[in-house]
């Protein structure tokens, strides 16, 4: 839309009629030069004449396209220049140019403006964004404009966010029985700028308003107060997905094989660091959207090596022997800090999200669910869903569980053991590293992001229960749901603490976990 | 044969000889003054203060260019405290009593600072602290050149009550939980107190240092916000926590139109690599931003743009961003220079006497005065909103320099704090 405004004005500058078209000179001074008020004056002045000439201008403004060179006024937008009053072309641009700086509150104006303006366009997609933007709150100058707009409206959708912004509107109105309508007609909307204007009408010195608003208010707050709890259930299951990310491959090495493996986080770290490496060798190409597709694998096969070639140099002459393993593995995870420090600088690094993974799906009553979230949670249960297949469906898994259950057996009847404890550990290493190219959309990639996260992983894997796969899953989802909780009644500093000593009382009652190995596998 | 062994005899003495004059034509010309650089290169903090450390050795490179100081160049002995509070204070201890510096450069959250105070106040040794921060402290032994309380905060606060920043009511304060957002809050909450806000309508929120998840926390703006009064959110968040708080921020849709955030510590540094598209609009209060214009602004970024690219500076060889601790930095060496040279001398009492008073071009446009008592800049303060590309809008600032109140008049029994160091105060009785 911005794209075509800004074309339709070329279009006329490019017209051999000299001045292409023209819009009011003063109202575009007063817009560029004036103090506050004059400013927001010129907008309704501008709009006036419903030129489409004069909503492009004003979407220049807001986009910060607006320069002025002397008492000229331009409009320059990927270094072509036009006049803002008469819309001739302007090269070459002259020197010295200066923004005129548009504000909150004039960007706020404008747009209001704007989408009320749109409201008359035949196009739907058009008219629906121009009624949601009015229905985020707008100025009470706009009614006439959205009454005429309702009248013509035939799409019911549209027609009912009109409705809706114009009983917020009228709330404003010095008459009781709009008022009073207008009250009843926002008890059924979902907005939280219902529950806004509704709160400000319940404190109202007319007892009737007050009463009626007080209804609405608590119908509306009951349908908000849902769209809460989704928005907490939902937190909680996108931080329960990440703690299974970060915990599964530890539930492999830690749960299955028994490894304290203290550079777990390192190995997290390193799957980031692998999709910064990525996504720099992306950039140069074509194919930017897509670098996570090279990502995913390439972060997993390196943080795979990392893995196997520790477990063959140190690991493997540890096994059996926890202490000694959880020193060699901590003085590892050193090591790999330094190095990645070494390489790519202390400071962190900038991961790009891709752009389908910025924003997110306004999913109802004031709930956004942001896309990079529902990708990882996406991603977590893919990696879950594959990682049980692998260990139940296949030859390696069979190896695996036969070798974690009783490896002189295992031994006896021909299983490799030592290659099978190789290829195990690549494999809880390998996840790490697909825990890392995940937590690279949503946060830091630093040397130090690992540390953040290896208590965490522990946490998840021994509350889980050690040894089993399904006990990860619901101790990651359980600590995910009481950190939000929490988090929503106590605040982020105390429910990190009351997490902890949860952790610590549920260990003390119940040392198995959540879900004990039954049977003849547990021997020590 | 002896001829050979006269012909290296000689060579060798030729050899020493040369090695001597050499040694001692290089003693004649490093004849050098020590200065410590203290920031952290490492860990939270790093994305901060890490091109403070670039921005010393900078102007370090830039004096000794033109001479040194009192003829003497400067050396810098650059120290990493990687963002761990305590290795602060051993770190000072170690630049005081064994690289024996003239004066350290350092520092940027409060808790590193008041790590570090009691070391520079027993060795009796100079700290030049660059950062905004909340007030409540005087030190003999510290130059505050960034922005105390009523250079930052209140004036940010006052434009957002005021109708061009969009007339707040209610107000969140959001913050790391460490002693700076503590009691930066605690100064506004009494002065949102002494304009008639109700506690009712102030949130407090604190998260631990790292903090990576902001889905709770924006949710509750979202409905504090939709409680019946126009809702804007003070940012005290400090360090790589920003870049999930704004991420969160975009992908969650909540406006600079709908509900302003102004924040203190987020410069053109911490959004660097943060999508700012959907941040548009939001604000930060400063006393400096890079894209103010003046003559002193230009020549600064571009000195920091070549150096940054000389000396390949990360990040900055290829997109040279400046901010406003990085022009405290700048601000402080050059006065602490000045004042050497008013004074003659290393000694810290007689710098000390010297800096009050001090003038210097400030890159963002004013004449910076230190005060002649309090230790502290005069600074004009500027409000900015987000662009597109990062950068930030001024659209609001102080007409002049504005003197620093680092005992805060909201904190009760300030009014009685004498507003320079106690020891001077002392002998002056």
């Amino acid at each position: 839309m911005k794209t075509l405004l800004f074309a339709l004005l070329l279009c006329a500058s490019a017209s051999p009629a000299a001045p292409a078209f023209a819009i009011d000179k003063t109202a575009v001074e007063k817009l560029a030069f004036g103090d506050a008020d004059e400013r927001s004056a010129s907008i309704a002045a501008l709009l006036a004449e419903g030129d489409p000439h004069a909503a492009a201008l004003l979407e220049a403004v807001s986009e910060g396209d607006m320069q002025s060179a002397g008492k000229r006024i331009l409009i320059v937008k990927g270094g072509q220049g036009i006049d803002a009053v008469t819309g001739e072309a302007v090269a070459p641009l002259p020197e010295g140019r200066e923004d005129v700086v548009a504000n909150n509150r004039l960007r706020r104006e404008i747009e209001g403006a704007l989408a009320a303006f749109k409201l008359l366009s035949p196009e739907r997609p058009t008219r629906l964004a121009a009624a949601k933007a009015l229905a985020g709150g707008a100025d009470a100058a706009m009614l006439p404009l959205v009454k005429k707009a309702l009248e013509k409206e035939t799409d019911s959708d549209i027609k009912l966010l009109l409705e809706l912004t114009a009983a917020s509107m009228e709330m404003h109105s010095g008459d009781k029985e709009t008022r009073l309508a207008a009250i009843q007609r926002l008890g059924e909307s979902n907005s939280p700028n219902s529950r806004t204007l509704l709160a400000q009408a319940a404190a109202d010195a007319d007892d009737d308003i007050r009463l009626a608003a007080q209804k609405s208010l608590r119908e509306v707050q009951g349908k908000l107060a849902w769209g809460e709890r989704a928005g907490l259930l939902f937190a909680g299951i996108s931080l329960g997905s990440i703690l299974l990310l970060t915990a599964l491959g530890l539930a492999i090495t830690y749960g299955l094989m028994g490894v304290i493996n203290m550079a777990h986080g390192e190995l997290i770290m390193i799957g980031a660091y692998a999709t910064y490496v990525v996504q720099i060798l992306f950039r140069k190409t074509n194919f930017f959207e897509w670098y996570l597709l090279l990502a995913v694998p390439v972060s997993f096969i390196v943080a795979a090596a990392v893995g196997m070639l520790l477990e063959r140099v140190v690991i493997r002459w540890l096994y059996g022997r926890p202490l000694e393993t959880l020193l060699a593995t901590w003085g590892i995870s050193l090591m790999l800090i330094q190095s990645v420090r070494t390489v790519f600088g202390a400071a962190n690094v900038q991961v790009e999200n891709p752009a389908f993974m910025s924003g997110g799906i306004h999913a109802f009553a004031g709930v956004v669910l942001p896309w990079s979230r529902l990708v990882i949670i996406a991603f977590a249960i893919a990696v879950l869903i594959s990682m049980w297949l692998l260990l139940t469906k296949t030859r390696l898994g069979l190896f695996v569980r036969g070798v974690t259950q009783n490896r002189a057996m295992a031994s006896c009847v021909g299983v490799p053991t030592g290659l099978v404890d190789m290829w195990a550990f690549g494999l809880g290493s390998g996840i790490a590293g697909l825990a890392g190219c995940a937590l690279s959309q949503i946060g830091n990639v630093g040397p130090d992001l690992g540390q953040g996260y290896i208590v965490d992983s522990f946490m998840v894997v021994v509350f889980g229960g050690v040894g089993q796969l399904a006990g990860t899953v619901y101790a990651a989802l359980t600590l995910g749901f009481a950190n939000k909780f929490l988090e929503e009644v106590s605040g982020a500093v105390i429910a990190k603490i009351m997490v902890l000593v949860f952790i610590i009382i549920f260990i003390q009652r119940r040392p198995q976990g959540l879900f004990a190995v039954k049977g003849r596998a547990v021997e020590a | 044969m002896k001829r050979r062994i006269f012909i290296k005899q000689l060579a060798l003495t030729a050899a020493i000889a040369a090695i001597g004059l050499g040694s001692n034509s290089l003693n004649a010309q490093q004849k050098t003054v020590k200065v410590g650089v203290l920031h952290s290169l490492s860990g939270t903090m790093a994305i901060s203060e890490t091109v403070l450390k670039d921005t010393v050795l900078m102007a370090i490179d830039e004096i000794n260019a033109k001479g040194g100081v009192l003829g003497m160049k400067i050396e810098p002995v650059v120290v990493d405290p990687a963002s761990n509070w305590p290795l602060f204070a051993e770190k000072a201890r170690q630049l005081i009593t064994q690289d024996k510096v003239a004066v350290t450069f350092g520092c940027w959250t409060s808790v590193s600072r008041k790590s570090v105070l009691p070391v520079f106040e027993e060795l009796n040794s100079l700290l030049f602290y660059p950062v905004q921060y909340e007030g409540e402290e005087i030190s003999k032994n510290v130059f505050y050149t960034g922005a105390a309380p009523n250079q930052q905060a209140i004036p940010a606060v006052e434009y957002l009550m005021s109708k061009d920043g969009g007339t707040a009511k209610r107000w969140v304060l959001l913050g790391t939980d460490y002693v700076y957002p503590r009691t930066t809050n605690k100064i506004l909450r009494a002065f949102l107190k002494s304009k008639g806000v109700a506690d009712a309508d102030i949130m407090e929120e604190y998260t631990p240092f790292g903090h990576s998840d902001y889905q709770t926390i924006i949710a509750k703006i979202k409905k504090f916000a939709s409680e019946g009064k126009k809702t804007a959110v003070v940012s005290t968040i400090n360090g790589d926590s920003n870049v999930p708080f704004y991420k969160e921020l975009g992908n969650q849709g909540l406006k600079a139109t709908d509900v302003p955030v102004v924040a203190f510590s987020v410069g053109e540094e911490e959004l660097r690599g943060v999508d700012t598209k959907p941040l548009v609009g939001h604000l930060a209060a400063w006393n400096y931003f890079m894209s103010i214009k003046a003559p002193a602004n230009d020549a600064f970024t571009k000195k920091w743009a070549t150096y940054a690219k000389t000396k390949n500076v990360a990040g900055h060889k290829d997109k040279a961003l400046t901010n406003d601790p990085m022009e405290a930095t700048y601000i402080g060496i050059y006065m602490w220079k000045q004042a050497v040279e008013k004074a003659k001398s290393f000694d810290v009492a007689k710098v000390t006497a010297a800096m009050g008073g001090q003038t210097f071009t400030a890159p963002s446009g004013i004449t910076s005065t230190m005060d002649a008592k309090n230790h502290h800049l005069h600074k004009a303060v500027f409000i900015g909103e987000i662009k597109a590309d990062g950068q930030f809008n001024v659209v609001w600032k102080t007409k002049g320099p504005v003197k620093a109140q680092p005992w805060s008049p909201y904190i009760a029994g300030n009014d009685k704090k004498k507003d320079e160091p106690a020891l001077m105060a002392e002998k002056k009785k």
